[in-house]
């Protein structure tokens, strides 16, 4: 199973992905530049992506607390996520995601 | 400033989280005394700041156990030992004034708390909680005259245009305290949804329904002004339509982040932001200065609140051997030794 995630300059990275891995721990586990300061407490929204189109309806929808944590995100578009909140499975295999900008 | 304004003390700890909370019991325990520093106005660090409701799932002893409960309970268990918090401010200086084998520090707050200190526990989790700043090409040409991420003195904005970004307590709160002296307060919000208090939320809306401030849906994405004089925010709706708001002051409140800060010039090694230390007293490259906790990294390192708890106890052997460099120390239970459970008050 794989990830696709772009980063903040604009490099595609496939990255293999584990079941049951949350998609923020699979992007920092490869070593790419994601804070996740809260480590996936849904408590910082330092892990914020944006989900490529043909995949954000096959991801559940953001519940609540998701969504107001994105309220301290910048740049939230109707396709941010935070990837603390995605848990990995089969389904997901070829997901492509983009990292959004990160607050200094 | 006199001597009479220096407070002395054995260990200064920096950060009030669950490790250097601990590490005053520890420390307790041989005799010595803390002082704590936090740049929070309470105590916990991130488990109070960032998940207070959290369940907790791995400390000894708590099947589970919320982050302010483990604070809360932390609190309770060091209270024999009598620390005081220095709340409120950071560390902004660290000063050498001693040797390698008889260390002390002079260490100086934002505040102007000055202790001298022989020695200094780092426990600073992931560094200092400050504002976070909104990735707005330019916007550091603005900041300290037309951005702010916290309101220190509220006559500064007597009759200023100001817009506020968030949807959280801070803007909130500060939409409220800035109303009545500012010339116009715009609030700006990227959904109608806000997860400030109730009752705040119900006075905004009641002061938009008057026409007394203004409520807007969106998003900033540039800023327009001269020099460090804002003019405008321009801003973006949920469909993606661009406006701007009139404004010659932007306060953004997206929450804490936390950051190394001051701590990268204090003369220690440092490794990606993490200061490095020995795995049998935990003490850094500069003898006398400990880092205990998130911020340390050694070989085999865990991210643990549990493997905090255990560097504090290394930690505070040899600082005793600081503080007491002529006193044998004899290693004893709680459960079996009356002198302990006599610090404790328990016996």
């Amino acid at each position: 199973m794989h990830v696709r995630v772009t980063d903040r300059e604009g490099e595609q990275r496939e990255l293999e992905a584990l079941e049951g891995w949350r998609l923020m721990e699979i992007i920092r586990d490869w070593g790419l530049p994601i804070k996740a300061e809260c480590g996936g407490a849904c408590a910082c929204a330092t892990c914020h992506v944006y989900v490529a189109a043909d995949w954000v309806d096959k991801l559940h929808p953001p519940r609540e607390e998701e969504l107001e944590r994105l309220d301290e995100a910048f740049d939230v578009r109707p396709n941010s996520r935070l990837a603390c909140q995605i848990l990995f499975s089969p389904e997901l295999d070829g997901l492509t995601v983009v990292l959004a900008p990160e607050l200094d | 400033m006199t001597n009479d304004n220096i407070i002395t003390t054995d260990v200064v700890i920096v950060g009030a989280g669950p490790c250097g909370l601990f590490a005053v019991f520890e420390l307790g325990l041989l005799d010595i005394k803390a002082h704590l520093v936090d740049i929070l106005p309470k105590v916990g660090g991130q488990c109070a700041e960032l998940y207070p409701e959290k369940p907790i799932y791995d400390i000894p002893g708590f099947p589970i156990v919320t982050g302010q409960g483990l604070v809360d309970n932390l609190v309770e268990q060091i209270r024999p030992f009598g620390p005081t918090f220095h709340l409120n401010q950071m560390i902004e200086a660290l000063e050498p004034i001693g040797t390698a084998d008889a260390p002390r520090f002079r260490v100086t707050t934002d505040a102007g708390t000055v202790f001298e200190t022989k020695t200094v526990i780092v426990a600073a989790g992931g560094g200092s909680f400050q504002p976070k700043k909104p990735p707005i090409p330019g916007i550091e040409a603005y900041e300290g005259n037309s951005v702010f991420y916290a309101v220190r003195k509220m006559e500064a904005f007597r009759g200023r245009d100001i817009l506020i970004v968030g949807g959280g307590d801070s803007a909130l709160d500060w939409t409220l305290n800035l109303q009545p002296i500012a010339r116009r307060v715009t609030l700006m919000h990227r959904r109608d949804d806000f997860r400030a208090a109730p009752h705040s939320v119900e006075q905004m809306r009641a002061l938009v329904a008057s026409g007394q401030m203004d409520m807007k849906l969106g998003q900033v994405t540039g800023l327009k002004g001269e020099g460090t004089a804002l003019q405008a925010a321009i801003c973006r709706d949920s469909d993606g339509q661009t406006f701007e708001i009139a404004c010659n002051t932007l306060l953004p409140f997206f929450g804490l982040t936390m950051k190394l800060g001051p701590i990268a010039d204090w003369g220690l090694n440092l490794n990606e932001n993490l200061i490095p230390a020995d795995t049998e007293k935990f003490e850094t490259s500069t003898p006398g200065i400990f880092a205990i906790g998130d911020i340390n990294t050694y070989p085999g390192k865990l991210k643990l609140i549990l493997s905090g708890f255990h560097e504090a106890a290394l930690a505070a052997q040899k600082v005793h051997r600081y503080v007491y460099p002529d006193k044998r120390l004899t290693f004893q239970y709680t459960t079996s030794s009356t002198s302990l459970q006599k610090k404790l008050g328990v016996a």
